[in-house]
């Protein structure tokens, strides 16, 4: 039976919710294995994540597993999704007909207290008690029928991470489905007050005391890793060490991925220039969609190195002290916490950050990390970096040890991270003035060594959402650009290269008047068009535009040409404008997504321009003062 | 003034402590939650939203609280213990957890 099949039928549903680090994606995975698949909730940008599971008996069940909450007391985009599946108030997305409440039954208190809460909903449940071997492990003793008795609801224990250890949750699923899964009362959920939530907390307790026994001597493992990466300075060090190693890995172990998938789309592109004959058809499938959609997945093996430590930290319980020990430094320039992976992710691309920006809970805090995300140096920039660097540049020691090119690349790092701090700071007083900073409030899990399948899983998910992106939105975005690059064609007899004569060159030379202060050519002008498909392709377009045989992105060839035709001034304005400039198309589109609405792109867009085309003014005029233009 | 009078002032004889805010105390301090009560009207959230957010990590009356970790800055946000998890907060929140 297929996904398709399921959806037809009328299928035993089942939800999946749970506290944030339960282990609640684990439960799911062992459920669903390889079947599952990603998408989004319509109409906003939280993941949904579905799969088909099939009981020992061989009943199909559909499992959908929604975002993590302490409460049906919504707080962000993700735990409105869980609170309006669960009372099935989302349309398209049909009430679930059971409620799998996982718990952490290392942590019991959170978890009763949600199961307390769910049973006004009317739903039927089953509480599984996941991680039950690190729980015994340390020494808690968990009476599960007592629970059982006093919850009314049936409860399992599992390890999702073990084999076999989701026996009783199998059997418990098939004793239910035998029986008939019990009949649905009425919602009696209203958003609980201060008053609920301390009874909800008393009643805990009392399970607590009634069915929980604690260990006489409390786990002390996460708090003495604690004392050193929590301590105020050797905690912050070893942030920043950890910083430097992934920084080294996203760069270094990429690059011979990299190396290849370029290798493998030269090699396409020359085989089909081969095998078609020139014309349209064939500058549309080399250059339109070769070239093109290649330049966006030369990518994937960085942002999935990246994901990598970001799912490790994250699994490893780290991401949260990270939010804990930047908070106070981010907090400075009006910056949350929680800001801190998302701006750290885009480092390998604005995208994939401002898509994490959906953990913070606050929209204040969200739309500032998303405002100054596209300012991280993403790895679009590197390529259209480094030719200016090693064409403009010369490769000089200073002090001995340090290298001129490397600092000025280090120097393009700095100032994007500052502008970013900058510009939040001054977000802080243009759009919140009048809002105080959201509180700072986060749970730091127990530490848990990662399970590398569900890292694997991970890293499948993101894998899976970059490629969707960069086969529609990205290609649709290059088929565009294609467009304006070739038409209208070349007249008879033209001398010049076919991007002469496009509509790509005349919005080139309807803007070079306005770029000539900041010392821009038409050349340049012009490949800054089709530069809005992805950074790196204004390097492609400068090749096509002064005509180099074999176009590509063959760096080698590009920068002595460059060198011969710009002035220091123009690259070192090129350079400054690539730091800011808004020149991406899928970020832009991103952000609209994110934020619902056309307004914060367009704001994001302005600011950028506005500080791309002034801080490019200044250094052109200023290296034209001293005698570099 | 006498001695006794110090005494009384500072209520150093009496066997009660006077509670104070979470977010005076020190690294290492703990005590057990007398009463919460947001009087920050300042902040971004109406009283009652931090006060149920409270509640939600655990800050209840008659529950042990410990500040285990404490940043460089300020020494904030701090990092306590409460019911068996390990809470991260900024003072400002933490001046509503009154502690004896």
């Amino acid at each position: 039976m297929t996904l398709q099949d399921l959806a037809l039928t009328k299928a035993n549903r089942f939800a999946i919710v749970g506290a944030p680090n339960c282990g609640k994606t684990a439960l799911f995975n062992a459920l669903t294995g390889s079947r599952q698949k990603v998408g989004n909730y319509s109409g906003v940008t939280v993941e949904r994540k579905f799969g088909v599971a099939r009981t020992p008996s061989g009943v199909a069940l559909e499992i959908v597993d929604l975002p993590g909450t302490y409460s049906l007391r919504a707080r962000s985009p993700d735990e409105e999704v869980t609170r309006d599946v669960v009372l099935g108030q989302r349309p398209g997305e049909p009430l679930p007909d059971m409620l799998i409440v996982v718990a952490d039954a290392t942590s019991l208190r959170s978890a009763l207290r949600l199961v307390i809460e769910l049973r006004k909903v009317g739903r039927p449940l089953v509480l599984v008690l996941n991680m039950i071997d690190i729980a015994r492990h340390r020494g808690i003793e968990i009476d599960v029928d007592a629970l059982s008795r006093a919850l009314h609801v049936p409860v399992v224990t599992a390890t999702a991470v073990r084999k076999g250890g989701m026996d009783a949750l199998w059997a418990k699923l098939d004793e239910i489905l035998a029986a008939g899964i019990p009949a649905a009362t009425p919602n009696r959920w209203t958003a609980p007050g201060v008053l609920e939530l301390r009874q909800g907390h008393k009643e805990a307790d009392a399970l607590m005391a009634a069915a929980v026994k604690q260990p006489t001597k409390p786990h002390t493992t996460t708090s003495r890793i604690d004392a050193v990466l929590l301590h105020p300075v050797a905690g912050l060090v070893i942030l920043l060490g950890l910083l430097f190693v992934m920084f080294q890995a996203v760069f270094s172990w990429a690059a011979p991925a990299m190396d290849l998938i370029s290798a493998g789309f030269d090699w396409l592109g020359a085989a089909l220039h081969q095998a078609l004959p020139p014309g349209l058809l064939e500058s549309f499938i080399q250059d339109g969609i070769i070239s093109g959609v290649g330049s966006v997945l030369v990518f994937l093996p960085q942002i999935l190195i990246l994901f990598l430590f970001i799912l490790l930290l994250e699994d490893l319980g780290y991401m949260a002290r990270a939010a804990f020990l930047m908070d106070r430094i981010m907090g400075g320039a009006g910056l949350h916490g929680r800001a801190f992976i998302p701006l750290l992710s885009s480092f390998a691309c604005a995208i994939p950050g401002i898509m994490a920006a959906r953990v913070i809970d606050n929209r204040r805090d969200r739309l500032t990390t998303i405002l100054v995300a596209p300012l991280m140096t993403c790895s679009a920039r590197i390529p259209v970096y480094t030719l200016i660097i090693s064409a403009f540049i010369p490769q000089r020691e200073i002090w001995g040890v340090l290298n001129l090119q490397g600092l000025v690349m280090f120097a393009l790092y700095a100032a994007g991270i500052v502008a970013a701090l900058g510009v939040s700071f001054l977000a802080k007083f243009m759009f919140w003035r009048k809002q105080p900073s959201p509180p700072f409030m986060l749970e730091l899990p127990d530490y848990k060594m990662p399970r590398p399948r569900s890292v694997l899983i991970g890293l499948w998910t993101r894998a899976q959402i970059f490629l969707k992106r960069a086969g529609t939105t990205i290609f649709g975005m290059m088929v565009l650009i294609w467009v304006l690059a070739t038409f209208p064609r070349p007249p008879a007899g033209a001398t010049e290269p076919g991007i002469f004569y496009s509509f790509a060159a005349m919005i080139g030379r309807f803007i070079e008047p306005v770029l000539a202060p900041i010392g821009f050519n038409w050349q340049i002008s012009i490949a800054l068009v089709p530069g809005m498909a992805a950074r790196e392709v204004a390097v492609a377009a400068l090749g096509t535009v002064y005509a180099i045989q074999g176009g590509g992105e063959n760096t080698q060839v590009i920068g002595p040409i460059l060198a011969h035709s710009w002035s220091l001034g123009t690259a070192l304005s090129l350079l400054v404008w690539y730091i800011f400039a808004p020149q991406c198309a899928s970020t832009l589109a991103v952000i609209r997504r994110e934020t619902g609405g056309w307004t914060w792109m367009w704001v994001t867009f302005g600011y950028m321009l506005a500080l791309a085309y002034l801080g490019s003014l200044i250094t052109y005029q200023v290296a034209v003062l001293l005698g570099a233009g | 003034m006498t001695r006794e009078d110090l005494h009384l002032m500072t209520g150093a004889a009496n066997t009660r402590p006077v509670p104070r805010p979470l977010g005076v105390m020190a690294k290492g301090e703990a005590g057990s939650i007398s009463r919460i009560d947001v009087c920050d009207h300042s902040a971004s959230l109406p009283a009652a939203e931090i006060e149920r957010r409270l509640i939600e990590l655990g800050f209840v009356e008659g529950s042990t609280v410990q500040i285990l970790h404490e940043g460089l800055f300020g020494r904030d946000p701090i990092a306590v213990r409460i019911n068996g998890t390990t809470v991260a907060l900024r003072r400002r929140e933490a001046m509503a957890i009154l502690v004896a």
